[in-house]
């Protein structure tokens, strides 16, 4: 039992942190139907980001992220300014997933170029302190990252839900064809979008850098789980992926504690084929048949 | 004359909008039916869900005298329902007498068979001939102007000698010329035995061509009879004026 | 199959067979075999990617699962160093079994799902390769027993059979064209609601397409295992296989027959001279993606399509003027 609530304490934390980059991805998907394969290698370049300002100049890597956020807005947006605003709108859907591989891999090779391939942490001094509270372990660092996770996806509610660029970014969600007549420059609200999508992974990459050991490979681990996390969310809804973030990180953790690690991503994997064989739409997805 | 295909209250709510509300109608075998309705009445909603497009909430479906349980678009096709599209869905990259022959319905087993067999050939030529597109069946079907889009959709849903076509607009934005050659060919294949059900907004081309007139009103249906009839009919106006 | 084509091909697999008996380097004949499974692996990519118009990203899985598949039974002894050839059907078979349930719920909703449960599929196994130690050795690799082959034409084995599953691969995909499997496929890739809406068997013709493809993958993959010696996780399920795969089809021309062969033959020794020139893997990755989006960005189609688009394009003017 004990290991169980530990489990689960340990999960909600993490599932904390996977919705931050779900949440950025399914944005990304739901403004563009773009299923973003480069969001676990944005999340690494972040990671490095921190890692190599931290070094620099010492400052806490949470603080950094005021500075990494509009790096990564900038390289998001500049990703689909350049690679994928100028495919042909006929086979977009299916170019941009491999666009967003390539530059998945683009990114791993730079990073490998640049940092090699040894194992970094970002190290502030207290990435290993925990407390107790009744017998059961919270780690320092997950905590925080969990409150800044809610943090950000509060920011990035009120940014969707507040604002006029928020307005033109769920007319476009909803009907592009209508938002554009409406006079939402789509062109821009893309590109504005998928920076927004993109910077959340500074938050992310800060969290991810200091809970684990990262190397240039690392996206690999991250990009199934974030896929099977916006599957699960019903592909498009960010409230959704959130709570599919959360029941991934507590299976994961669970099956970690109670079965092996090993299998923690084959959790992943049985799941998504699950919840596709007996919810095609997704959990929380209730989109029709789109095509006709 | 008895009915080839039933509807008994079908229902389907898009969120918290009804598209199809409780709506029953009957096609007759042999007739040319109009289903009419202002915009968003719920006309190509209920076309969807007839042709297995769309899951119905509630309400279900007769066919030849049979329930269709679970109405799935390859199987229906297969059992003399067919439906062409408001956009003229053809496939562009294959070519126009293969646009034919990919619709006749063939059986699993011809999968493994030849692409194209004389059989094929013969019989696609012959729907080629009867439509007047035989000197384009080499070319692939992206090639083709709108008009001749739609007429080759047409003449592909014929390919497996359906019992029931379902024309969704099948004269929006081509030209008078094309118009008429459509109409001569509704009328020569239901003169052939087939059935019609015309989604229409060419009101001309309805009163012309169709009887009986069904009339969709949010979702549900509020007239049914000949066009004039239906034309007198003051609760149609007023569905259609809005009031 | 049209005369032309016939004399093509023949000449083709002609020279390639004749090939090793006048070439005697053995870097040469090492290019040629790795040119020859890229060929084979993007033509069989092509059946599902390609026909079907279904991205896999989780190709190298299924070349990863047939790699290991040769390791783990071959590890002690190869005998006359044939055997591992023999069951290569039995490696085929076994991948096409597993990709069907995958593929049945991974094909049922849209493309962009399917492309997700694969690459989730790929990273999955990848993990599995790396931690299942007591199955695949871990992060130490796996060693596959030595053939007793003549060092002087060690690589000829393994090319010839290359060569034989690029025949395979290529052979499904003229069949593809030539039967209405090929038809069928072309319509679910133009527009898969409507050929659902003409009585075309979507799913079947899906699952074909599908567990051919990863057969072939899984063959080429044995293979591979085989020739290197030692699986090691990280080159048997590697993403850039996948990608080498998607690449070389794109650049040939999707859909067509000799688009992926041609990819392959242009990339392959590209690919070598480069890391020979620059040695480290990091750069050809980033060289990887630069080509990758040059390819996506400049031309989209590939070369084959675009060029017959050019022919038909000035035959129709020359018909025009003629007329």
């Amino acid at each position: 039992m004990h290991s169980v609530i530990q489990a689960l304490i340990l999960g909600s934390l993490t599932g904390g942190v996977y919705a931050l980059m779900a949440s950025g991805q399914t944005l990304i998907f739901g403004i563009m139907k773009v299923i973003n394969l480069a969001q676990g290698a944005f999340v690494i370049v972040a990671s490095y980001l921190t890692f190599s300002l931290f070094q620099m100049t010492g400052l806490d890597p949470f603080l950094l992220i005021i500075v990494t956020t509009p790096i990564m807005f900038i390289l998001g947006a500049a990703t689909q300014w350049f690679l994928l605003r100028p495919l042909r709108p006929d086979d977009a859907a299916e170019l941009s997933l491999l666009v967003t591989f390539a530059v998945a891999l683009g990114l791993e090779g730079a990073l490998s170029i640049v940092y090699k391939t040894t194992l970094r942490s970002i190290m502030p001094g207290y990435e290993n302190h925990s407390w107790t509270l009744w017998g059961y372990q919270i780690n320092e660092v997950r905590f925080y990252a969990f409150l800044l996770s809610i943090a950000m996806l509060g920011v990035l509610y009120l940014l969707l839900q507040k604002t006029k660029f928020g307005r033109s970014v769920r007319a476009t969600v909803q009907n592009p064809m209508s938002a554009q007549l409406l006079g939402v420059n789509s062109k821009a609200v893309s590109a504005f979008g998928f920076g927004l999508g993109v910077s959340t992974t500074a938050a992310a990459g800060a969290v991810f850098g200091l809970i684990t050991p990262f190397n240039p490979g690392s996206h690999y681990d991250l990009i199934s789980r974030l896929l099977t996390i916006v599957v699960l969310g019903g592909m498009g809804a960010i409230g959704g992926s959130v709570i599919a973030a959360l029941i991934m990180g507590i299976g994961a953790a669970l099956v970690s504690a109670l079965a092996a690690p090993i299998w923690s991503d084959f959790t992943f994997f049985a799941v998504l084929l699950l919840v596709l064989l007996l919810r095609p739409r997704g959990l929380f997805g209730a989109k029709v048949r789109g095509a006709l | 004359m008895s009915a080839l295909l039933e509807v008994n209250g079908l229902t389907k709510k898009f969120g918290g909008i009804t598209a199809v509300n409780n709506c029953s109608f009957e096609v007759e075998e042999g007739s040319i039916t109009a289903l009419i309705g202002p915009n968003g009445s719920g006309k190509t909603t209920a076309f969807n869900i007839m042709t297995g497009y769309l899951k119905a909430d509630s309400g279900s479906m007769n066919f030849r005298g049979k329930k269709i349980e679970e109405p799935n678009p390859a199987r229906l096709y297969r059992s003399g329902l067919s439906r062409t599209f408001q956009q003229a869905r053809i496939f562009p990259e294959i070519s126009v007498l293969e646009n034919l022959i990919v619709a006749s319905g063939y059986s699993w087993k011809a999968l493994f068979g030849s692409r194209t067999t004389k059989a094929d050939r013969a019989q696609a030529g012959e729907m080629l001939e009867e439509f007047k597109l035989s000197t384009l069946a080499d070319f692939y079907a992206s090639e083709l102007s709108y008009g001749q889009r739609k007429l080759l959709e047409f003449a592909s849903v014929l390919m497996s000698s359906p019992k029931l076509v379902l024309l969704d607009e099948p004269t929006a934005g081509v030209n008078p010329v094309m118009i008429e050659t459509m109409e001569r060919h509704i009328r020569e294949r239901n003169e052939a035995g087939v059935t019609f059900l015309i989604v229409e907004h060419d009101m001309q081309l309805v009163m012309r061509l169709c009887n009986p007139v069904i009339v969709l009103d949010r979702g549900a249906m509020i007239a049914r009879g000949t066009p004039v009839e239906v034309q007198n009919n003051p609760q149609v106006l007023d569905a259609y004026l809005g009031s | 199959m049209s005369k032309a084509g016939i004399i093509r091909a023949s000449a083709f697999f002609g020279i390639l067979a004749l090939l090793p008996l006048g070439v005697k380097p053995q870097w040469v004949i090492n290019l040629l075999i790795f040119t020859l499974m890229y060929a084979a692996l993007a033509s069989s990519w092509n059946l599902i990617g390609g026909y079907a118009g279904y991205p896999s990203l989780g190709h190298a899985a299924f070349f990863g699962f047939g790699a290991y598949f040769i390791g783990i039974i071959f590890e002690n002894s190869v005998g006359n160093g044939y055997n591992p050839f023999f069951i290569l059907p039995l490696v085929g078979l076994c991948a096409a079994i597993i990709s069907i349930p995958i593929g049945f719920i991974a094909m049922k909703t849209r493309k962009d799902v399917f492309a997700i449960v694969t690459i989730t599929l790929l990273f999955m196994v990848q993990t599995l390769a790396y931690n299942w130690r007591g199955l695949t050795g871990g992060a130490q690799g796996k060693g596959v027993a030595v053939p007793p082959f003549d060092p002087a034409t060690f690589g000829r084995p393994y090319y010839y059979v290359m060569l034989i599953l690029l025949l395979t691969a290529m052979s499904i995909s003229m069949y593809f064209r030539r039967s209405k499997i090929g038809l069928s496929l072309a319509a679910v890739r133009a527009d898969e609601d409507k050929a659902h809406g003409v009585g075309i068997q979507v799913t079947t013709v899906k699952i074909i397409a599908f567990a051919l493809s990863v057969a072939i993958a899984a063959m080429v993959g044995a293979v591979w295992g085989y020739y290197e010696g030692f699986i090691y996780p990280q080159f048997a399920v590697d993403p850039l296989i996948t990608i080498g795969m998607v690449l070389m089809t794109f650049l040939g021309g999707r859909a067509t027959l000799w688009g992926p062969v041609l990819g392959a033959f242009i990339l392959v020794p590209a690919q070598q001279y480069f890391s020979y020139e620059f040695g480290a893997t990091q750069f050809y990755l980033l060289a990887y993606a630069a080509i990758f989006l040059v390819i996506m960005l400049v031309l989209p189609r590939g070369i084959l399509p675009t060029l017959t688009d050019r022919i038909r394009l000035k035959a129709k003017i020359v018909a025009e003027a003629n007329k």
